[in-house]
């Protein structure tokens, strides 16, 4: 048996101590254990951004980092961008200007699009698509993508994101 | 896709994870900010017996001026970097060149020690700290030593580290105020690997004449190649542009760039021509515009 390893870290404001095994990724950690299964996996090897969390307030992707790692760490998953039933100000752009079609990278750039927001709460497009540049999307072109953001940063400049 | 099987340690202290190195030698491999190893780890073209993990070895991350010098921990985030305002107005082309690394996600994550030490031969930051001439502090059982980035770099995904070593610091002696710099790359999307690129810098006499320059290229050699044919022809000149042309022709001469999917050897060298042209007008004009 493999050697296992204790973890303490907080997803989407509740704390969880699980064992994992060293090689485990966070992403499979995310989506097998806590069946957080939002966080998607898409290349494995970090080019592709669908596993992309954030991890102390930074976008990290899952993929390309241990469970183990983050032992400690206080992490936001799609899951934790929503308040209740009502979305979040960018999911809600995202519904509104279309920038979805099948889905798969969504949750990746939805965190993305966040991190950027609470850094920036009134980017360019050419801030915008260097902030999503981590993120390959096969359906929209990324056209619809940059104008949710955009809404979403005209919105949330009124009223200021909660601090999640 | 998953990683084979590995003993980890995540020691807190450099002496701990040097006493690790000891005991697997060439079986452990250091995982920084993993954005290089994660995914080698991933394909399973990675097999250590033992991953050390030092992301714990928080007294390794640091920005720091010691006179002439900027001291940069080698598990510093490429993000610290590129945010940091005394790398902006000290050492402005790495801040320039960090910009040009992968992407956010990436930057968040990778340190400045890990991509010397896994060497990517497009990578920017080997290319840009052998520009700056910069020394690397390395510690290992019997102490530190200091080595110079050009020797550092000993071949394709090869440097001077011994197993039982680790990289602890840059230093990257700081040039004069008015020094001029550029950093140019071309890759098909921004955060790619370098198809091509250059980091150049040149600092001009009281006659406006170039002092010094450095002018060091990514990712058309096995290691970051510094094109002394062209620093040595522009010193003591003025910086014109017949002497930028025939810099930037000597500079893609003296490249040995691979040919792969990304380009072909000769598409390449002439890449070489058209960026480090670019540099140096760029690097030249700041200089100039610097002596105003």
């Amino acid at each position: 048996m493999a050697r296992m390893y204790p973890i303490k870290l907080t997803v989407n404001g509740i704390e969880y101590e699980r064992t994992v095994e060293a090689r485990k990724l966070l992403a499979d950690f995310l989506r097998d254990d806590l069946e957080l299964t939002g966080t998607h996996v898409g290349c494995e090897h970090g080019a592709c951004g669908a596993c992309t969390v954030i991890m102390n307030g930074q976008t990290a992707q899952s993929c390309l980092m241990l469970a183990v790692q983050a032992d400690g760490a206080e992490i936001l998953t799609v899951e934790g961008l929503a308040d209740g039933a009502g979305l979040h100000p960018i999911q809600q752009a995202f519904l509104d200007c279309h920038a979805l079609q099948c889905g798969f990278c969504t949750p990746g750039v939805l965190l993305s699009a966040h991190a950027l927001l609470q850094e920036n709460s009134h980017p360019t497009e050419e801030e915008i698509r260097q902030g999503i540049s981590g993120h390959i999307c096969r359906c929209t072109g990324y056209v619809n993508i940059v104008k949710a953001i955009q809404a979403a940063a005209e919105k949330t400049a009124v009223a200021p994101l909660n601090a999640k | 896709m998953k990683p084979a099987q590995f003993d980890y340690f995540a020691p807190a202290k450099i002496r701990d994870a040097l006493a690790l190195l000891e005991e697997y030698k060439d079986e452990a491999k250091i995982l920084a900010g993993g954005q290089s190893l994660m995914p080698l780890l991933n394909m399973r073209l990675a097999r250590p017996r033992a991953l050390i993990d030092i992301n714990r070895i928080t007294s390794h991350s640091y920005i720091r001026r010691e006179n002439s010098v900027l001291a940069i921990g080698a598990l510093t985030r490429h993000r610290e970097i590129e945010t940091s305002p005394l790398v902006r107005q000290k050492c402005p082309v790495l801040a320039e060149a960090v910009r040009w690394i992968g992407y956010p996600q990436i930057r968040n994550r990778g340190t400045m020690g890990g991509s010397l030490a896994h060497a990517h031969p497009a990578a920017e930051l080997p290319a840009v700290v052998t520009a700056l001439r910069g020394e690397l502090r390395v510690i290992g059982p019997a102490g530190e030593r200091t080595v110079k980035a050009e020797e550092f770099f000993q071949g394709f995904f090869t440097v001077a580290l011994e197993p039982n070593e680790i990289l602890s610091e840059v230093r990257l002696a700081l040039w004069p105020k008015n020094a001029g710099f550029s950093f140019k790359e071309i890759n098909r999307r921004h955060g790619d690997f370098a198809i091509a690129g250059v980091a150049a810098l040149i600092s001009l006499n009281e006659r406006k004449e170039c002092a010094e320059s450095s002018i060091v290229l990514a990712g058309v050699n096995p290691t970051p190649l510094r094109a002394k044919r062209s620093e040595k022809l522009l010193k003591g000149r003025k910086i014109t542009r017949d002497i930028i042309e025939t810099a930037a022709a000597l500079a893609a001469e003296d490249s040995d760039p691979p040919s792969d999917v990304h380009g072909s050897a000769d598409y390449r060298r002439e890449l070489v021509k058209v960026i480090v042209r670019r540099a140096l007008e760029e690097a030249g004009a700041r200089a100039m515009q610097n002596e105003k």
